[in-house]
């Protein structure tokens, strides 16, 4: 059985931007450090060129929504050949699940890359943590290139360095809420903690906050939602793309010293000069 | 666990009152909050809520598509059996009128699969009506199984079943549940339902909860809008969908409003419910209920449908058939009522893409098909 054929190992172009700061995972070398997804738009047909504006090479697609069988109209057909593709396990309840539906993206020749998702509230959409590391054990162990999808918890996200993911992605906020980073000091804990590459993922709802987790050190950003359901999409992916690339630089540059507040120009320690 | 107790918290005069003394303020206070109790739903849909049917309309609006995108779920509804041995008296299959009965066979159903997998479709909803002996579960297993071969979402909504027949028919390849309550109020139920097993109000208000006791991924449950009071049934599906999804988190609940249309018996909805009533019905529930799918059938006409379509619809029928064999055979019998919405599939999709959303054919599908696959 073989579904997603076209995507071959192929060479990824090098994107305009610098290539002296390559992200190397999974076995893939990346210039953009934008991930983004193929759900909620209004039609595919918009796919290609929102990942050209954004520049994007990473794109997760629902396995359980392909419909495989359509002629005319399979979202797969609108995913450009060098784009890499991150099935993931949405609609997952339990590990066994997401390990059944991963064993498949790679039967079906989707590669190695999976996105672990492991969700049993229909409320607020958030990950079982403890599902998602039983999986992710199960699937690095079988030669999955993994991304397990949690909420920003240390202990989580050590269990998984133990179990052989190649990222961690955390939550900002709840998945599709737009609300931006709400778990901000979970994720900073994260960065400074793991050292696995840290790609938030979710809840991110405007570039500003993209670059921010950029700025902090992320090492990418999956966004979605904000794109899809912008007015523009495309334009917003650009936007998206732009916004991750100056978090990056920023992050890079090292920021300047902050002062909480103006020196007084008479020091009370003056008298030790 | 059961609703019932749950419900009865809720006294009809006081909710009565509640609903009549809602005063602007209350109104503008509930749009405020980020997360609405039963209560604040119940103020949505006082009649004072009707002035702020456009900021509702909006709130609705953006919070579904940050949920659910430009998307629209595409199903449609596939009648097995019309034999039914209850006699409702708003339902056009009702017993005691004089019908020419009849339920596909294996073969039949085949056909029909065919006849609707060609337009795409991936996710079917079967239906009988309520009769053991000419619709058994075995027989809707079967059907189930036949149907596999062509759908990748199978959904019931049949008579009410015992736990141990849902987790049958779930390993058979049923995901989800449909089941209306048809109205809250017990003695209104017991007066529009004059014989047969449906009769039994609490086994059917318990029926959505013994469906996600046996491991049905999706459950959809509404009233039959038009027969009680509206703010009443409206508040009460909300409060049960509220209440399942609580209880129940692993489980997707959703939200129809069916609202009564014209069938062979005579029965004329006693409260007919205006479009701005469903207007308010959709946004209020939507606003309460953020990432519930809330579904619009086609007993709806074609322009209601688009206009609602952007303020909380997340899921709609299309090429939709209520006759038995309706779509493969030339002799079909008479439907269940009548649909107002006759646009095909294709049609459907078009009027979707032109108004900026997604047709969606498939949004899932079974572990089984994944293992067969590996």
């Amino acid at each position: 059985m073989r579904l997603c054929g076209l995507w071959e190992e192929v060479e990824l172009p090098m994107m305009n931007q610098e290539h002296d700061d390559i992200f190397e995972i999974g076995g893939k070398k990346l210039t953009s450090r934008l991930f983004t997804g193929t759900g909620k738009y209004s039609s595919d047909a918009l796919i290609p060129d929102v990942l050209v504006k954004s520049g994007a090479q990473v794109i997760t697609v629902a396995l359980r929504r392909v419909d495989f069988d359509a002629d005319t109209d399979n979202v797969m057909k609108h995913i450009p050949k060098h784009v890499i593709l991150l099935p993931n396990t949405s609609g997952a309840r339990t590990a066994d699940e997401a390990v059944r539906i991963a064993r498949l993206a790679r039967a079906a020749g989707c590669g190695n890359w999976i996105k672990i998702e492991v969700i049993s509230d229909s409320t607020y959409l958030l990950p079982d943590g403890y599902e998602t590391a039983k999986a992710t054990e199960i699937l690095a162990k079988e030669g999955f290139v993994v991304f397990p999808y949690i909420n920003p918890d240390l202990m989580v996200a050590r269990s998984l360095v133990n179990a052989g993911a190649s990222a961690v992605m955390p939550l900002g906020s709840p998945i599709g809420s737009n609300r931006g980073l709400r778990t901000r000091e979970m994720i900073r804990i994260l960065i400074d903690e793991i050292s696995l590459p840290i790609i938030v993922d979710a809840g991110i709802g405007r570039p500003s906050q993209a670059c921010e987790a950029m700025e902090m050190g992320a090492a990418a950003c999956l966004v979605n939602t904000a794109i899809s359901s912008a007015g523009d999409p495309v334009t917003m992916a650009m936007a998206f793309g732009e916004a991750v690339k100056a978090g990056r630089r920023a992050y890079l540059a090292g920021p300047g010293v902050v002062n909480e507040k103006a020196s007084a120009s008479s020091p009370l320690t003056g008298f030790l000069k | 666990m059961s609703f019932y107790p749950y419900m009865k918290q809720y006294d009809p005069k006081d909710m009565e009152s509640f609903v009549q003394n809602v005063k602007p303020d209350d109104v503008r206070r509930v749009l405020a909050k980020h997360r609405l109790e039963p209560m604040d739903y119940l103020t949505l849909l006082s009649p004072v809520a009707t002035a702020f049917l456009e900021d509702m309309a909006r709130k609705a609006h953006e919070m579904t598509v940050r949920q659910f995108g430009k998307t629209i779920l595409l199903y449609t509804p596939m009648y097995l059996s019309d034999h039914c041995v209850n006699q409702c008296r708003y339902c056009g299959f009702n017993a005691s009128i004089s019908l020419s009965r009849s339920r596909l066979s294996l073969d039949d159903v085949d056909r029909e699969a065919a006849v609707v997998s060609r337009t795409g479709l991936k996710h079917i909803l079967i239906l009988t009506g309520e009769s053991r002996s000419k619709s058994s579960p075995e027989y809707i297993g079967e059907c189930v199984q036949r149907l596999a071969r062509y759908f990748t979402s199978i959904a019931i909504e049949v008579y009410p079943l015992e736990t141990f027949e849902y987790v049958d028919l779930v390993n058979k390849g049923v995901d989800a549940l449909t089941l209306y309550q048809e109205t809250y109020d017990e003695s209104l139920y017991d007066t529009l339902h004059i014989s047969g097993p449906k009769k039994n109000y609490l086994y059917r208000l318990n029926t959505p909860e013994r469906a996600c006791q046996a491991g049905m991924r999706a459950v959809n449950i509404g009233a039959l809008l038009g027969l009680d009071i509206f703010h009443r049934d409206t508040f009460m599906t909300g409060l049960h969908a509220w209440y399942l999804q609580r209880n129940y988190p692993e489980v997707d609940i959703s939200v129809s409003f069916p609202r009564m249309r014209p069938h062979a018996g005579a029965f004329s909805p006693e409260h007919p419910v205006a479009d701005k009533e469903m207007v308010q019905a959709v946004t209020a529930l939507r606003l309460f209920m953020p990432r519930s799918g809330i579904t619009l059938s086609t007993r709806e006409t074609a322009e209601f449908r688009n206009n609602i379509l952007p303020l909380g619809i997340t899921k709609m029928s299309a090429g939709s058939c209520t006759q038995v064999g309706g779509r493969s055979k030339s002799d079909a019998a008479t439907g269940q009522f009548d649909i107002s919405d006759e646009r095909s599939v294709e049609e459907m999709a078009i009027d979707l893409a032109a108004r900026g959303y997604q047709p969606v054919y498939k949004d899932w599908e079974p572990l089984s098909v994944f293992d067969e696959a590996v």
